[in-house]
């Protein structure tokens, strides 16, 4: 057989017994189980490798920084929660930074730590998630139920804690929004208690399987450098051996307090982003342990700043000044001084930032998240070229996007 | 504290002025983030100079984003986030652009990761990238009209948008 042209990609185009060999376009998605919400991904394919891979995204637009130019400063923050929304927290903890930085307030040590336990659980019921959902796209089924048996105990706790399951908007600018009930600790406790044992039985569930490594070991390597040039961050760049991590290159929140390791390994592939997402929850339970030992039982949960954030409930009861401010907060909020504040925080995808510009006025001018999962999805096609078309799911899958993070 | 004159103890910035004295228009320091102002000309080389002097080392783009001032003239501001992941530095290059003329020249050359954020910009904003391989609309279908995040866009969004109704249902059988 010899070649009668080329493709526009370089394949050589054979004459067969049924005619000449041809390169196919898949369209993947937007309704794929596998791309963990609503993303396309057009891929031309000869045979089973992927010779090019075009993601189209946007179908989860909402327009959330539109919308946060029109609301002010506290309503945003219910916004945020809808981004990431396995993320809620973390997202209400870079927003609520942000704007901190723009006032210049400080927050009380106790609620700092308080939001650093919160983060923290939910960073392990996010690589929950991630675990469950990307085992079944491995066709691990039962992996997604031990998965998501612990991940509902982290749900009962922000349950307790914040009374909302998911969308908890309970980290609020200076503080938190509710003192934390009595009993938190023991909920805390019990999990931390149980939890352990439960990764070790993720681990031999998956870990030595010949079919999770098959699935696996060498798929979608990105170098180190590739990584920083394509601007990724979290546990993907951590796998390929750089050990950069917001907690601890630019502490917020007290981080600087707590130990723990940040785990990286060096292959730069998807069983890699595996070990790392597995030893981060680990490392994740050392800090909120760190956090319920740390945290005083007496103190603010808010900080006090008249006219921006809302005075305590016994003193909006008693004070006249406390009152007039509560009212005045509540119906044309506050102005921060003009000038810009961009804070990040390192979210279970990376790193999370938000940029706000204030022009002195109750809303923000301009309200940007820096989402992890758009900026690490733009490294897909690198990931994918050359591999064959089951390994695109787990690139998908080991790049951990959520869909909402990613068009906002 | 801004800074427009020669003075200053940044030793970033230091570095900055020190390749070139008229690359950099202004400093602003402000609730411990430094921001420097280029004027759009010297963008890619002081994008470059960042990347590769021993000093700074800012390897890691993490974000890239615009506002819009108007009615103020010029009233776009590019905000790029520069992370020294060895030196553990940040910087924010800032560059103001005038609606008349929104073009600058695209960082893609020297952080491939500024691709989609750029083309973000671009969806927004209506901002044009000199040199950007693929920059077409990213979240907003091809055929949307306008750029939503500019001032002059409604929150709302237009009730009715008839070019593109009419299009829509012409193409149907």
């Amino acid at each position: 057989m010899s070649a009668i042209g080329t493709t526009p990609f370089g394949q050589e185009i054979v004459e067969t017994a049924i005619g000449p060999t041809k390169t196919m376009v898949l369209n993947m998605g937007p309704q794929h189980p596998s791309t963990h919400g609503v993303l396309r991904i057009l891929l031309e394919l000869d045979g089973e490798t992927v010779l090019k891979a075009i993601p189209d995204l946007g179908y989860l637009h909402t327009g959330i920084e539109k919308s946060c130019e029109d609301k002010t400063y506290s309503q945003a923050i219910t916004l945020t929660d809808r981004m990431d929304y396995l993320n809620p927290l973390g997202n209400n903890l870079a927003y609520c930074l942000a704007v901190e930085k723009l006032l210049g307030i400080e927050v009380p040590k106790r609620a700092q730590y308080f939001r650093v336990l919160m983060v923290e659980l939910q960073r392990v019921s996010s690589h929950l998630v991630w675990l469950g959902t990307h085992a079944i796209d491995m066709g691990a089924m039962s992996a997604f139920l031990y998965c998501f048996r612990e991940r509902e105990e982290i749900l009962k706790i922000f349950e307790f804690v914040a009374g909302q399951r998911m969308m908890t908007s309970y980290i609020r600018i200076g503080g938190l929004a509710l003192e934390p009930p009595t009993g938190w600790k023991e909920r805390v406790e019990k999990f931390l208690k149980m939890m352990p044992g439960r990764i070790d039985e993720y681990e031999t569930l998956l870990t030595g399987n010949r079919i999770w490594l098959g699935r696996l070991k060498g798929v979608g390597v990105m170098s180190a450098e590739d990584a920083v040039s394509y601007s990724m961050t979290g546990p993907t760049l951590r796998a390929a051996g750089l050990a950069h991590d917001v907690r601890r290159a630019f502490p917020y929140s007290s981080y600087e307090e707590f130990e723990f390791d940040i785990p990286t390994r060096t292959e730069g592939d998807c069983f890699a982003r595996y070990l790392v997402r597995v030893a981060e929850m680990r490392e994740s339970l050392k800090i909120v342990r760190q956090a319920m030992e740390k945290f005083p039982v007496e103190g603010p949960f808010r900080t006090e700043a008249p006219g921006i954030i809302p005075p305590a409930r016994e003193k909006m009861k008693t004070e006249m000044e406390a009152l007039i401010y509560h009212f005045k907060i509540f119906t044309e909020g506050f102005a921060p001084p003009p000038g810009e504040a961009y804070a990040s925080i390192e979210s279970p995808r990376g790193e999370l930032g938000c940029f706000i510009a204030s022009d002195g006025s109750q809303k923000p001018l301009r309200c940007h998240f820096r989402s992890p999962s758009f900026i690490n999805l733009q490294a897909l096609p690198k990931l994918v070229t050359g591999q064959l078309i089951s390994d695109v799911i787990a690139c998908i899958g080991t790049i951990d996007i959520v869909l909402g993070d990613v068009d906002r | 504290m801004t800074d427009s004159g020669g003075q200053t103890t940044n030793p970033v910035v230091a570095k900055l002025r020190s390749w070139s004295a008229n690359a950099i228009e202004e400093v602003i320091e402000y609730r411990g983030d430094t921001t420097i102002v280029v004027p759009r000309k010297v963008l890619r080389s002081i994008a470059e100079q960042c990347r590769d002097t021993e000093e700074l080392k800012f390897n890691l783009l993490t974000d890239a984003t615009a506002l819009d001032r108007y009615p103020l003239e010029p009233r776009f501001e590019l905000n790029y986030q520069l992370v020294s992941i060895p030196l553990k530095q940040k910087l924010r290059i800032r560059v103001k652009l005038s609606v008349s003329d929104p073009v600058v020249d695209s960082l893609v050359p020297v952080w491939k990761g500024a691709n989609w954020l750029e083309r973000e910009i671009f969806d927004m904003f209506g901002i044009q990238f000199t040199g950007h391989p693929d920059l077409r609309r990213i979240l907003l279908p091809d055929d949307w009209e306008g750029h939503p995040l500019r001032k002059d866009y409604p929150v709302e969004g237009y009730r009715d948008i008839p070019a593109i109704a009419t299009r829509y249902t012409r193409s149907r059988p």
